[in-house]
């Protein structure tokens, strides 16, 4: 059994700490049990089960630090990682960037474990396979999907009196149903800490209703549309906004965040309905209350009313810059609206509706432009009703320019442990057509 | 955000770099890289444990691999080092059919018991997932090898050369940068040893010790004043080699369009971070392109990331057969398209081979991870589609019965699956060099270097970027661009291949971290090719103002 109580883990890191020898020391012992089912073509095609644990000890002399790692536990073991530790610690070069390991620090108390995650059987995860299946061969599509699912904990302890344990279970699914003559595709993505939650038969008809429905996707021609962005598609740009939130690349002048010899923070740069922020307490999309380097995790706004209000700093940086650590965050949250899917369809006079942006890569970082395209259920809307599917369309976008272009947010759907509003956005940049379907 | 499966090591330009964190294993000292690891007797005794319980239980096939990946990295920033990294993996990974159904279990408890246990485990996940196959797996014939090995053909092994060595090459490359205008360096050199021992039930032992090495770095200019930055990646390219590849041989190098410094089987970093540093300069005042059709002009370390996207990826047999279809997605070269004999997938002169042998690629090995000795084949001949890649379990699929020995995982706690070998184009015939070739554009692009791509999910419209462009008028370069993308459709782009240089100007393109299947692995893969020009490409301008 690789998850260990609060309690066991609490044993083996003190035996360790107790072999050190260094100015400080510092572990980390994680475990995980984790099992996943794909399966293709309409039929299961891998399964498989992982069990990992493992301690990182990191010791430090001065500012030379050295790390080991070892997923044995005895006393013989753990005296052997945390003296290897030391003696790279010994050899290796000074990194004045090192900050030492912090003091003792006070965590809320996380919520996302749920035990029934935790017991999914092997036969849950063929059903699960099986409630794609099977009404995929009814309809006349063929399913394709992955479920994994995972339980873990975290723990780690130092020589300056820092304790900190978590443990945490996630389950991950995605089916893409693909209609048997090739001209439809259609997808979903469901994600949850708790499994309870998860109904993969209503996951698997949406794919499916999305394939039949794009079938025979007529060519429109390129250009700026008004677009609703499903949750999904929405996240895939906003990540490159999350990838860019680091103060240190701001201030050296190498971000979108970049300014005047500084940062963004202060300055307005999206729509003032725009906000942003990260909640490890939000029970939608719960995470651990501590990062890997002991630093609480609290919520935190990064944009509010369209203005930048935090970055965020490491260690290192926030001690150059004479202001407090903002640790990056474990979850984003966008605030939304009240509207659903089929009110923002409504009041659409003309406007595609997408369902996943795909293969999306930087394409200048300095204004945060993107490129990739739509994928597995792409309509044009008029007048307030989907009229017919269209052709997929690549697009060159930043998220900075679509925030700006904000008509209407819509109610928040979580994706990939975020919390994401339907949006409706005016003037999207769609460069050219796809043949894919 | 969503970044569980990647460790983030440093910041190599302006995006990070993040590196799978599954090529990552436990933290060694340097020295333990040299220890020698399980002598090859005892792994065909381990190997035998799995085999023997595999078939006792009703396997009627079975294969274990027994692996140990070790990998030396080094990241700096500056004049610093931001880390050295030394990591072992080792364990044992055991594929059975049982009921024509695939199991696979793995565990580091190399040990009789531990195999026993991780077997019984692969024997019970095929038997439970048999009660859902339709398709039940036949495996192509391959005689048994017997006890062989194999080694890339290195001069120089990354694990006898000291850290510091290493970590002075890199600091003084970043010097070179910072001295020549760059106001940030990031550098790092990653080294890959993989020894594996293969057995099968077909009577096969093989041992393999196979080496990769990849430096690389991005250099950054500032300017304050514009509000602007740009950055300029290194020309190099990750290759099957030794640590030989960083003696920067002057016989290695090659003179580009523009005066490029290009690099064969050998590299210079501290001459490619000095130019560098001056071209992420001009960089920040070079003119922005007005879109249109233009003449591609596609250096190799470039055009590798094309083909590498436009064929590779569409003539794996398991995408267009729908086995991806849930991830990267499927093909549009479809079985129909084979068949017909007569797809056009490029002009006449689109010559595409596969292959797992060439000397110094990243694909070279002398067996693949199910014991199926390697070979070149043709993908595309005079620009017909002839051929797909395909694995033991999948020929029979294409109505062939023999395996094209491309089946790969990244780990032994992987299960392999099929995975792209080296797909190069061939060189042209006749003589005809980089420097003819810009003679003979009348308005057009030169590209050097890989940038952003992005490609759809049966792989028709793709946009790629690049390192550097040049325009060219009337036969000559007149200056550098930015903003420059080419958006094309994969078979158009290929039909519209006119002239390939020679032999003479032909090297390796690579990609380090490939991703493919669920859960993610990794592979690494060399494209080669020569100087190619492409006519009438639609060219967006990618500029924009926040």
């Amino acid at each position: 059994m690789a998850i260990y109580t609060e309690e066991e883990a609490r044993k083996i890191m003190e035996k360790a700490l107790s072999f050190s020898k260094a100015d400080a020391c510092e572990v980390n012992l994680d475990g995980s049990e984790s099992g996943n089912i794909r399966y293709a073509r309409n039929s299961v095609s891998t399964s498989g089960h992982r069990s990992n644990q493992t301690l990182v000890v990191q010791s430090n002399f001065g500012k030379k630090m050295g790390t080991a790692t070892i997923d044995e536990f005895d006393d013989e073991s753990l005296k052997r990682v945390v003296a290897r530790s030391e003696e790279l610690a010994k050899l290796s070069p000074e990194n004045p960037e090192f900050m030492g390991p912090l003091g003792p620090q006070v965590y809320d108390k996380a919520i996302n474990y749920v035990e029934s995650t935790a017991n999914i059987t092997p036969e849950f995860r063929a059903e699960v396979a099986n409630s794609s299946i099977e009404p995929a061969v009814s309809k006349d599509v063929t399913a394709a999907g992955f479920l994994d699912d995972s339980a873990g904990f975290s723990a780690m302890m130092n020589t300056k009196g820092l304790f900190a344990y978590n443990k945490s279970t996630n389950l991950e699914f995605t089916v893409t149903m693909r209609t048997n003559d090739g001209t439809g595709s259609g997808w979903v993505t469901r994600d949850f800490n708790d499994v309870t939650k998860f109904n993969a038969t209503e996951a698997s008809n949406t794919a499916i209703e999305k394939a039949v429905m794009s079938r025979e996707a007529k060519a429109i021609e390129p250009g700026k549309y008004t677009v609703i962005l499903e949750p999904s598609a929405g996240l895939g740009l906003l990540n490159g906004l999350g990838r860019s939130i680091g103060a240190r690349s701001a201030d050296e002048g190498r971000s979108f965040m970049s300014k005047d010899g500084g940062n963004k923070i202060g300055e307005k740069i999206v729509d003032e309905r725009v906000k942003i922020w990260s909640d490890p307490l939000n029970s939608e999309v719960p995470s651990a209350t501590w990062n890997g380097s002991g630093q609480p995790l609290k919520k935190t706004t990064w944009i509010e009313n369209g203005i930048v209000k935090n970055l965020a700093y490491d260690r290192f940086w926030a001690a150059e810059k004479g202001v407090e650590p903002v640790p990056y965050p474990s979850n984003f949250i966008m605030a939304g609206g009240d509207a659903s899917l089929e009110e923002l369809i409504k009041s659409t006079k003309k406007g595609i509706l997408v369902t996943r942006l795909w293969y999306i890569r930087s394409v200048d970082p300095q204004t945060l432009l993107y490129t990739g395209l739509t994928r597995d259920g792409t309509f044009y809307i008029e007048n307030g009703a989907i009229k017919y599917p269209v052709k997929n369309f690549r697009f060159n976008e930043s998220p900075i320019i679509m925030l700006n272009n904000l008509e209407t947010l819509g109610k928040q759907v979580r994706v990939e442990g975020n919390l994401i509003p339907y949006m409706k956005i005016r003037d999207f940049t769609f460069t050219s057509l796809s043949d894919a379907v | 955000m969503k970044r569980r499966d990647f460790v983030q090591m440093s910041g190599l330009g302006a995006g990070a770099l993040l590196i799978p964190s599954t090529m990552m294993g436990n933290n060694i000292a340097v020295e333990a890289l040299l220890a020698p690891g399980m002598d090859v007797l005892v792994k065909k005794r381990m190997a035998d444990v799995a085999l023997n319980t595999a078939t006792s239980m009703g396997a009627t096939y079975a294969d274990a691999r027994i692996g140990r990946y070790l990998n030396q990295y080094v990241f700096t920033r500056e004049d610093k080092v931001q880390n050295v990294v030394n990591t072992e993996s080792f364990g044992i990974g055991i594929r059975v059919i049982v009921n024509g159904t695939w199991g696979f279990a793995s565990t580091n408890n190399v040990s009789e018991d531990g195999i026993k246990k991780a077997t019984i485990q692969a024997v019970n996940i095929a038997k439970a997932n048999s009660k859902f196959q339709k398709e039940p797996v036949v495996l192509a014939p391959v005689s048994g090898q017997g006890e062989v090995s194999w080694k890339t053909p290195i001069q120089k092994d990354f694990k006898d050369v000291p850290v510091s060595e290493k970590v002075d090459l890199l600091l003084t490359a970043n010097a070179a940068a910072l001295d020549n205008g760059a106001n940030f360096v990031n550098s790092a050199l990653f080294m890959v040893n993989e020894q594996k021992y293969f057995a099968s039930t077909d009577g096969s032992y093989i041992d393999q010790d196979v080496h990769r090495i990849w430096p690389t770095f991005g250099v950054t200019a500032v300017d304050q004043a514009a509000g602007k930055f740009k950055t300029r990646q290194a020309m190099s390219a990750p290759m099957g080699m030794g640590y030989e590849y960083m003696d920067g041989l002057d016989s290695e190098k090659l003179v580009g369009a523009a005066g490029l410094k290009l690099y064969r089987n050998s590299y210079d970093m501290i001459e490619d971070a000095t130019i560098a540093a001056k071209q992420a300069k001009e960089m920040l005042s070079a003119k922005s392109v007005d879109p249109g059709k233009y003449d591609l002009v596609l250096e190799p370390n470039h055009l590798g990331l094309t083909i590498h996207e436009s064929v590779g990826h569409p003539t794996e047999l398991d995408r267009v057969l729908g086995y991806e279809a849930n991830y990267a997605g499927t093909s549009f070269a479809t079985i129909d398209k084979w068949k017909s004999k007569n797809f056009k997938y490029g002009s006449d002169i689109v010559n595409i081979v596969a292959d797992k042998t060439q000397k110094g690629s990243l694909g070279a090995v002398g067996f693949d991870d199910e014991g199926v000795p390697c070979k070149q084949w043709d993908i595309i001949r005079n620009g017909v589609l002839v051929n797909y890649q395909a694995i033991r379990d999948q020929v029979k699929m294409i109505d062939q019965n023999e395996s094209h020995g491309c089946c790969y995982a990244q780990s032994w706690n992987d299960v392999q699956f099929q995975r792209m070998p080296n797909i190069s184009l061939e060189a042209g015939t006749d003589p005809y060099s980089v420097s003819q070739m810009i003679k003979d554009v009348e308005k057009g692009i030169y590209i050097a270097g890989r940038g952003s791509y992005s490609i759809d999910q049966q792989r028709y419209n793709f946009q790629f970027g690049g390192t550097v462009f040049y325009e060219i008028k009337n036969g000559e370069i007149v200056g550098m661009l930015n903003d420059v993308a080419y958006q094309s459709n994969t078979q158009e782009f290929w039909n519209a291949c006119a002239k390939i240089c020679d032999k003479d100007d032909y090297r390796l393109f690579g990609s380090f971290f490939d991703g493919k299947g669920q859960p993610s692995q990794v592979s690494a893969v060399s494209h080669g090719s020569s100087t190619t020009r492409f006519n009438g490409i639609n060219v967006i301008n990618t500029g924009r103002t926040v």
